[in-house]
């Protein structure tokens, strides 16, 4: 049974020698040498994913005027931001839409932010003693204002459901235009590609994870919100639908607008299409095995969002595999299936993370806690 | 033999000529009406596709011109700001005549010009809005 420590990985990677792979490269690999060999040779395998993530923002800290003001309504391009921090302190949710132009939103500012652009800034205050300006109106850029990181609640869905549409009319939603009549099939995620889906039970993913977050260093922060490590699994130790999510922190002021790019759903809103790569040190052949996971071995449900109910019918359960050939059988007929998240930019992002480790700018981290390993979701019931 | 799909637009002046006719009679040339979208005191669009000999293609387009439409090649319709496409895909979900494929090895985008026949649906598809039509957007609004 072969071991290798997270220091023994981190001298390899100070000193140059370390070996990597993507998650992709890993597969043939395995096939080829076996799961021994692949562990003894390989240290590191890279993850990636670009999906559109809606529970995303970024918290900000916009400096003190002369004389200061309690910032209370707070609007970044005419888009809302919370005033319900300190003074100066704020939060830009992505999906949070401009007053004046419904396809421009929190997404859009932080983006703009990342490339330098200039935000305008227009706050009002009920003054207070300490703090008795009650307007202001001004520019910034992210090398005007203190520290600006983005802080994501739920990002890297460990799989998720695919969509279809029973009805007679087109349906825009956050998984795209479903077309009428089952017309197409959409789906996201980077399948054997797709960080979560690489470390089933999350066993060297957890608290302070050094991971790849929109081109800078970020870091695992809590468990996403909806976190449900419960949910069933196949024989390989594959959640068979949405289970683990992670929160992610990192320095917005070090991103790329490469990998963190602002989108619009027509008929439901602004999203942020974020990109991840996470490390899966080689620590035994375990882990190896579950990293050699092939878009065959995934599984996930195709839902119809036709049905506008918390639980939808599941129509058919299907491989990433079949998803990704670009047609699926559904109710007898042929149908056309299309990803939603960037699988290009999934494979770039995996290709980067592995020549900073590659290069020795990049070490791993051995997680400050795990994350749970059960959680249920619970649903919201109205009651009085 | 000449095959072109192209997209008419007409003013608010020549929306009522008898177009098709005269395309056929005068220019002998074969017309396929893809999508047609014509109201009275609009600027109408029209779809076609002109199949005939070089020269009565030819002279198709000179009736055209002649008659103040303007004539805008199907492969123009569509047109994609590449550098800023992040190929997540979406387009093609919606591309039933499947001009927005994905390319299974590299995982990019590609256009196929010639299989556009311009239904638009791909213009609102694209969550990053980096695809336009020529023509006020009319044709997907036809989709719809």
């Amino acid at each position: 049974m072969i071991k290798k420590s997270y220091e023994e990985i981190n001298s390899k990677i100070k000193n140059g020698t370390a070996v990597v792979l993507t998650a992709e490269e890993i597969i043939s690999m395995v096939e080829e040498q076996g799961i021994a060999a692949t562990t003894r040779k390989v240290d590191v395998v890279t993850t990636g994913t670009f999906g559109a993530m809606c529970s995303s923002g970024a918290f900000i800290n916009l400096g003190h005027s002369n004389p200061p003001i309690k910032m209370s309504k707070i609007r970044l391009n005419d888009v809302p931001a919370s005033g319900g921090l300190a003074a100066v302190d704020t939060y830009i949710g992505a999906t949070e839409v401009s007053d004046s132009d419904e396809n421009y939103g929190g997404a859009h500012v932080i983006e703009d932010l990342v490339a330098g652009k200039n935000i305008r800034l227009q706050a009002s205050s009920y003054g207070t003693d300490c703090y008795p300006r009650k307007a202001i109106d001004t520019l910034i850029t992210k090398d005007s204002i203190n520290e600006c990181f983005l802080f994501n609640p739920r990002n890297a869905y460990q799989n998720y459901s695919a969509a279809a549409n029973s009805t007679d009319n087109i349906l825009y939603t956050y998984m795209g235009t479903l077309l009428p009549k089952f017309g197409n099939v959409t789906y996201s995620t980077a399948g054997q590609l797709s960080p979560l889906l690489n470390d089933p039970y999350l066993r060297t993913i957890g608290l302070g994870t050094r991971i790849f977050l929109a081109g800078t260093e970020g870091y695992v922060a809590w468990n996403g919100t909806q976190f449900n490590p419960s949910k069933p699994r196949n024989e390989k130790g594959v959640p068979l639908g949405a289970a683990a999510t992670l929160s992610l922190v990192g320095n917005l002021k070090n991103m790329s607008t490469d990998y963190l790019k602002a989108a619009v759903f027509k008929n439901y809103g602004v999203s942020l299409f974020v990109g991840i790569g996470i490390p899966i040190p080689l620590l035994d052949e375990e882990i190896t095995q579950f990293t050699a996971v092939r878009d065959q071995d995934i599984q996930t449900s195709v839902y119809d969002y036709g049905v506008p109910d918390r639980s939808r019918p599941a129509l058919k359960t299907v491989s990433y595999a079949e998803l990704k050939s670009g047609m699926i059988e559904l109710n007898g007929k042929k149908v056309r299936t299309a990803p939603m998240s960037s699988l290009y930019k999934a494979r770039a992002i995996a290709n980067q993370l592995k020549s900073w480790i590659q290069k020795g700018s990049f070490l791993l981290t051995e997680p400050v806690a795990p994350l749970p390993s059960e959680a249920n979701i619970l649903s919201l019931d109205e009651r009085r | 033999m000449a095959k072109e799909r192209v997209l008419l637009i007409f003013s608010t002046e020549t929306y009522d000529k008898a177009l098709t006719y005269h395309l056929i009679h005068d220019c002998n040339v074969k017309i396929n009406i893809l999508k047609a979208s014509i109201t009275p005191g609009k600027e109408g669009h029209l779809l076609i596709d002109i199949d005939g000999s070089e020269e009565d293609v030819a002279s198709a387009y000179q009736y055209l011109t002649q008659e103040q439409i303007k004539v805008v090649p199907a492969n123009r319709q569509i047109s994609i700001d590449k550098d800023l496409c992040i190929h997540c895909g979406a387009c093609t979900a919606v591309c039933f005549a499947e001009a927005m494929s994905l390319n299974r090895d590299s995982w990019q985008v590609e256009f196929s010009p010639k299989k556009c026949i311009a239904c638009g649906l791909c213009v609102n598809a694209c969550p990053l809005r980096i695809i336009s039509i020529a023509g006020d957007n009319l044709a997907c609004t036809m989709v719809e």
